[in-house]
């Protein structure tokens, strides 16, 4: 017996990047220093400016257009577009967002 | 008068003393802190408290063996309520499945994880207990709970020609970083130095497999080394400098600015029970006696290395020459180096080394 012929697969479209701190990374502000930390299991980044704020948009439901889309509208005028996905993705590099 | 010190960025919290391993390089105490001594869970939970308060971000869980702590997870908890970033420092031994799943629902954020020799016998034999498949197993409970897992390897004679098995282990256990760090011969490990301290040509042999492995491995395995300071000849500086990052609360209340600084004669070091941890880290005489650059000798005083190597260590100063104010001996510019050539050379002309000193009971 053969078997019908499976239907053709569409290949899926990538799905888009929806960064969110990796595993055993926490971010947390500082009331002591007053600053935004990203802590680690041996190191603790301290986040210059509104590096916090761009990182507590990446709650993992946001793409990388959205949360463009929303500093856009909190900061108009301000080059996210242009400074905000190298940024995430120098933090993936670092294996601090996945 | 030194300027007043920054925020401390970490607590160890040395929860015990008792562990189910004796490790020959074990640097607490020669005389471990008693369990019926040892902080309550109230006790710890305050210094949380006021640890996140005075500003310290992270905190190490460490002993002796934390795992030994049955209320281990209300601590883990305290620790994440005050903001704290909670690391467990642990042999592996006592790391079960349930335990495991009890920590990580408290807010347990990683895992640092002993290990002694990629062959099970020989780190069987440093160990001085079984315990090689209780590592491997809480290694995959880790990787299985998706926590960091790092591995610490404390370095020695018996070990450095194998590093290459140590960063195999790491791999082959998933791990995400191995710390690779020489014996720091503090408390019992004193007692071993002729047992540990490794040749220069075994450091040496060392050095570039952890270059070969790093070009190698890139981002896919962190490799820490922490240098060898006697045989290199270069002090350590010992905890980013005297109450300057860190402060360690012992486990009977005690507060240091190292985990081996309870062993220094005049220190007077406090007490959690007496002192509130902010007073202590800011203006307690244990906490100044050696803070910043006033106290330095020369040739620290005149030396360009004073702002990297803060020193070197006050317990080997006072451990190698009975004064800890004088310069590290660790250091090729201290005039006490002489000391510690005769050391390294001894070790160098050693063919066998003396067999391991074990502790016998608990604390």
């Amino acid at each position: 017996m053969t078997r019908p012929p499976a239907p053709p697969v569409r290949a899926p479209a990538p799905t888009p990047w929806r960064p969110v701190p990796a595993r055993g990374v926490m971010l947390r502000h500082d009331p002591v220093r007053g600053t935004d930390l990203l802590l680690l299991p041996e190191r603790v980044v301290v986040l210059d400016g509104s590096a916090g704020d761009v990182l507590r948009l990446c709650d993992g439901v946001r793409d990388m257009a959205a949360v463009v889309a929303e500093l856009a509208v909190r900061h108009p005028g301000a080059p996210v577009a242009a400074e905000v996905p190298e940024f995430l993705h120098r933090l993936r590099k670092e294996g601090w967002l996945r | 008068m030194t300027e007043p010190p920054g925020p401390p960025w970490a607590l160890l919290a040395e929860l015990t003393q008792a562990c189910p391993l004796r490790c020959g390089y074990c640097s607490n105490p020669v005389e471990l802190t008693r369990r019926s001594a040892e902080l309550t869970t109230d006790q710890w939970s305050d210094v949380f408290r006021q640890a996140g308060d005075l500003g310290v971000v992270h905190t190490h869980l460490s002993g002796g063996e934390p795992l030994l702590r049955r209320d281990l997870p209300e601590l883990v908890a305290a620790a994440d309520g005050a903001g704290l970033y909670t690391q467990l420092v642990t042999s592996g031994l006592g790391l079960g499945e349930g335990r495991l799943a009890a920590l990580t629902g408290a807010g347990l954020r990683s895992v640092q994880l002993s290990v002694q020799h990629a062959d099970p016998s020989t780190a069987e034999h440093v160990a001085g207990a079984r315990s090689f498949t209780a590592k491997e197993r809480a290694a995959r409970l880790v990787r299985e709970a998706g926590l960091p897992l790092g591995l610490n390897a404390v370095l020695h004679r018996a070990n450095l020609d194998d590093l290459d098995g140590l960063v195999r282990l790491a791999l082959d256990w998933g791990a995400d970083r191995i710390e690779l760090a020489n014996t720091q011969y503090h408390g019992w490990a004193a007692r071993n130095r002729a047992a540990l301290l490794p040749t220069p040509a075994q450091v040496e042999r060392a050095r570039t497999r952890v270059a070969f492995w790093r070009a190698r491995l890139g981002d896919a395995l962190e490799l820490v080394w922490v240098a060898p300071d006697l045989v290199d000849a270069t002090a350590k500086p010992c905890m980013g400098g005297w109450g300057a990052v860190s402060l360690t609360v012992a486990p009977d209340g005690t507060v240091l600015p190292c985990p081996a600084a309870g062993t220094l004669p005049d220190l007077d070091p406090p007490r959690v029970q007496d002192c509130r941890l902010s007073w202590i880290w800011r203006e307690s005489s244990a906490f100044r006696a050696f803070r910043g650059e006033d106290w330095m000798p020369e040739p620290c005083r005149g030396c360009a290395l004073r702002t990297v190597d803060h020193g070197g260590c006050r317990c080997q100063a006072h451990a190698l020459t009975g004064d800890a104010a004088r310069t590290d001996p660790a250091c090729r510019h201290a005039p006490e180096r002489p000391l510690v050539d005769a050391l390294v050379d001894g070790a160098a002309r050693t063919p066998h080394p003396p067999a391991y000193a074990y502790r016998e009971g608990g604390p």
